[in-house]
């Protein structure tokens, strides 16, 4: 970077140069998202540290990026121009890898292997990356999320360009309305009709809120950390491009909630705003086009309830972080009372794609017809956190209208060990549970809430036959009693009473007069309160209510938890045929509670067990039966 | 320009700005609730104020206490769904705050004497019931000395960094506007022990009665701009007195 760019010619002057300059022979992207947690740091570290000794500077480049998405297989490293996906990297292997960049041969032993042993070379032939629609997600392991010209190179802030200098505001809300584009953060509402509404509220002093919501809360879910760790500037420019739409000729002002507990989010984010002020895209007079706009970031406290829009703006303004009623709309009378523009963080990322490819190469992509009507279908992609039972977790990102059956198996692999599926539960912990007759469902806004679940902010889990779904369910009500404000009777105390029942279900003291009271309580909590967490709190409860109503029946009929979880109603016990005696078991049981003489038969004496299950997982004669 | 709308089929007037429950009360609808007078800002706390709004198509039960009524609006007050959502958030209060007289008796109306749960787990103030009403006498008073700690499960109605604010001035709004009467407030002839502390009372100079406590006539005289000895004198023997002079002028 030189100096800001003054107008639009001078940034695709910049962007040419950089295009036209010629490029390393390799350079080697290591995924320092979550594969931090395998030692990806190190890594990097390991990487600079023989590129600088070997003097290879000036052939091989480093960079540390965001997710890549294929968890499963971490540390994962990309070698390009060739798209060499490797996967499960160690640190003995960079020097092989480098030897391999710069003879331009691949390293076999670090490519991926499918079940039947197939090799895949590049990244995009990995079955699992094969099967997605990756555009939010394109450049992740391409660019490194600190440069600027990294984002530049690949074609950034080109729609920003184009909007300022080609696009009147009112001309980009109707671009966004006709693409259909739908909030990300769970609500679906068209992204065009909110910021034509919030364009039209009157503000005194032409004060114009635009947020980004990046309160992301849902255990399980990654979304919108990857996007800001891996391509802060996409979201940076849908902001501004979002500021110029909604806030110009007024005074637009930008915010960031994120949370606080995504380190390296704020940081890089931290980093790229830097960056775009220094460029001359946040600030004064931008690209000559008049608009000014800066962006601030608010860290928030580790509350999940500040990821609701008004919860989240009276975070902002230093209050509890608690929602109010929206009878008048935040687009209105939003943050300190003025309009206000609040969307998610895959919302913004997706607004410079649409400016910058077009409505027509949108809306081909997704469900449904939105030519009229921007609640006509669900349109582009969605990003997905796959976890749980399924073979490849990681993060995927496939077109609107994608089976769960695609995700699960075609993406994810299918469940682990040989188990049989169950339920997948969408939209994070307010999420409904869909069962295996959901499987060829498509996920899009609309059919998901039809079948009693919800696209959320885009958490995505898996659960196999070893599943208890009265313990699912009693897990995501005990997270939301804890999450809950506490300001409405029927959501604070609603849930304490709710996992009280559920308890006693999975503890067996519950009775079909337990499942009765839990239905009608479960009804008043949806009806009767205030925000989204209240209403939508009972959806795990409700969906596996719905679908896994004789789990329920068993555990209050017959005693009886079908998938042998709950501890109250299983026991252990050692099959005498199978046990031969090997001692293993009663040395390692905790409560010393296994007898039996050296190569006779053990029994467990029921009294003292706590149903840990570490003899079953010690056993090498599979002689532990649960029941 | 008024807002006009109905209220069970009945057309009223009201202010921009006004919330529905206020409206309904004034035009003669009885809409109970727990949580709620009109010199504070509404929060919709206890839910128990349900009613149904119709706008246009779409209709929705909401609390009416927190909600600015709109042009056109048609409102339910009673119905079968809210009767039963109003029984069930009653029942849950009735657990939460078994030895409220006033609970018990609302609960009655709606067919509950006795809460399907147990008690409740963490109440540290016990049969408080979370409404919020003294935190926001004492935050609409000016005095900032009463809070919510914590959320969820864990909430609870505390001091601000769990110590006695020096802000308290011992008025005793917060346990008068208490639904339940849960917050405790024992007045002697000389002190008034509350939240932690003990506030020394000024007492009448003609009959020895406790008037208000030192720190509130002195925040009230200074705050109010009332002549320093404002409060020397009891209401009573103030009454007393000024029928004297009736008299002596009257006879």
């Amino acid at each position: 970077m030189t100096s800001p760019f003054k107008n639009a010619a001078e940034l695709e002057k910049h962007q040419k140069q950089l295009q036209g300059q010629k490029q390393l022979p390799s350079t080697i992207a290591v995924c320092t998202s979550g594969c931090v947690a395998y030692g990806a740091n190190r890594l990097v570290d390991a990487f600079t540290k023989a590129v600088k000794s070997r003097k290879i500077g000036d052939q091989v480049r480093i960079i540390a990026t965001g997710c890549q998405g294929f968890c499963e297989r971490g540390p994962l490293v990309v070698v390009h121009p060739q798209e060499w996906f490797y996967e499960k990297v160690d640190g003995k292997d960079i020097n092989d890898i480098l030897d391999s960049a710069l003879k331009g041969k691949v390293l076999k032993r670090l490519l991926h292997k499918d079940a039947k042993g197939k090799t895949y070379q590049k990244e995009s032939e990995v079955p699992f990356y094969r099967n997605q629609k990756r555009l939010l997600l394109a450049q992740n392991s391409r660019i490194d999320p600190c440069s600027i010209d990294d984002y530049l190179r690949a074609g950034g802030y080109a729609a920003l360009a184009k909007a300022l200098t080609k696009m009147a505001p009112e001309e980009v809300i109707e671009q966004i309305t006709a693409s259909g584009l739908r909030g990300r953060g769970g609500g679906g509402f068209p992204a065009g009709v909110k910021w034509k509404s919030c364009r039209a509220a009157a503000s005194k002093n032409g004060v114009r809120y635009i947020i980004c919501n990046a309160d992301e809360g849902d255990p399980g879910a990654f979304m919108d950390r990857a996007l800001i760790e891996g391509n802060p500037h996409s979201v940076i420019e849908g902001m501004i491009i979002g500021a110029w739409a909604v806030g110009h000729p007024g005074k637009p002002q930008g915010f960031v909630y994120i949370r606080n507990e995504y380190p390296l989010a704020v940081e890089r984010l931290g980093i790229a705003l830097e960056q775009a002020r220094a460029a001359g895209l946040l600030g004064k007079n931008i690209l000559g086009s008049g608009l000014n706009f800066d962006i601030q970031v608010n860290r928030g406290g580790g509350a999940f309830v500040c990821g609701e829009s008004t919860a989240l703006m009276a975070s902002i303004e230093g209050d509890v972080g608690r929602p109010r009623a929206k009878h008048i709309h935040t687009v209105e009378v939003g943050l300190n009372g003025k309009p206000s523009n609040l969307n998610n963080v895959e919302t913004w990322a997706n607004v410079p794609l649409i400016i910058d490819h077009g409505v027509k190469w949108f809306t081909k992509i997704g469900t449904g017809d939105v030519s009229d009507n921007p609640w006509g279908g669900s349109k582009g992609t969605k990003i997905f956190a796959l976890v749980g039972k399924v073979k490849n977790t990681g993060l995927v990102e496939v077109p609107m209208g994608a089976t769960l059956r695609e995700i699960i198996y075609d993406i994810g692999g299918g469940i682990r060990d040989g188990k049989k599926f169950k339920a997948v539960q969408t939209g994070g912990p307010s999420g409904g549970c869909l069962p295996e007759s959901k499987l060829d469902v498509p996920v899009d806004f609309d059919t998901l809430v039809q079948e009693g679940s919800m696209m959320g902010s885009g958490g995505m889990i898996v659960m196999d036959e070893d599943t208890c779904m009265v313990d699912v369910a009693k897990y995501f009500v005990g997270f939301l009693k804890f999450e809950s404000c506490g300001n409405c009777t029927s959501c604070r105390d609603g849930l304490i009473r709710l996992h009280e029942l559920l308890e006693d279900i999975t503890t067996g003291r519950g009775s079909e007069a337990t499942i009765q009271l839990i239905e009608d309580l479960a009804e008043t909590v949806r009806a009767s309160s205030l925000c989204a967490l209240g209403t939508s709190a009972v959806n795990p409860l409700q969906s596996t209510l719905r679908y896994f109503r004789d789990e329920y029946l068993a555990h209050v009929q017959d005693q009886r938890c079908p998938a042998k979880v709950c501890k109250e109603l299983i026991t252990f016990t050692i099959d005498a045929k199978k046990c031969n005696g090997c001692t293993l078991c009663a040395k390692r049981c905790p409560q010393d509670t296994i007898e039996g003489k050296k190569k006779k038969p053990y029994t467990i004496i029921q009294d003292n067990c706590i149903k840990c299950g570490i003899c079953m997982d010690v056993c090498q004669q599979d002689a532990v039966i649960v029941q | 320009m008024p807002i006009r709308f109905k209220i069970n089929d009945v057309a009223v007037e009201a202010k921009p700005g006004e919330g529905l429950l206020d409206v309904a009360r004034r035009n003669g609808f009885s809409i109970p609730s727990l949580c709620h007078l009109e010199s504070v800002p509404a929060i919709g706390a206890c839910r128990i104020c349900l009613v149904e709004v119709r706008r246009g198509r779409r209709s929705k039960l909401t609390t009416s206490c927190n909600y600015e009524v709109l042009d056109g609006i048609e409102v339910s007050t009673d119905s079968p769904e809210i009767r039963r959502h109003r029984a069930m958030n009653l029942e849950l209060l009735l657990a939460r705050a078994p030895s409220s007289e006033a609970i018990r008796k609302l609960a009655a109306q709606y067919g509950v004497s006795q809460p399907r749960f147990g008690p409740i787990k963490y109440n540290p103030l016990p049969n408080c019931i979370l409404c919020e009403l003294c935190v926001r006498a004492c935050t609409e008073l000016g005095h900032h000395a009463l809070t919510t700690v914590g959320r969820g499960d864990r909430k609870r109605i505390g001091l601000p960094f769990n110590k006695p604010a020096d802000t308290c001035v011992g008025c005793g709004a917060c346990a008068s506007v208490c639904p339940t009467h849960c917050i405790p407030m024992t007045d002697t002839l000389t002190k008034r022990a509350i939240w932690g502390q003990k506030h020394d009372f000024v007492r009448c100079s003609e009959c020895g009665a406790p008037v208000i406590t030192k720190k509130h006539r002195d925040h009230a005289i200074a705050t109010k701009g009332l002549p320093e000895d404002y409060y020397d004198v009891c209401q009573s023997c103030k009454q007393i007195a000024t029928s004297q002079r009736f008299a002596a002028i009257v006879w």
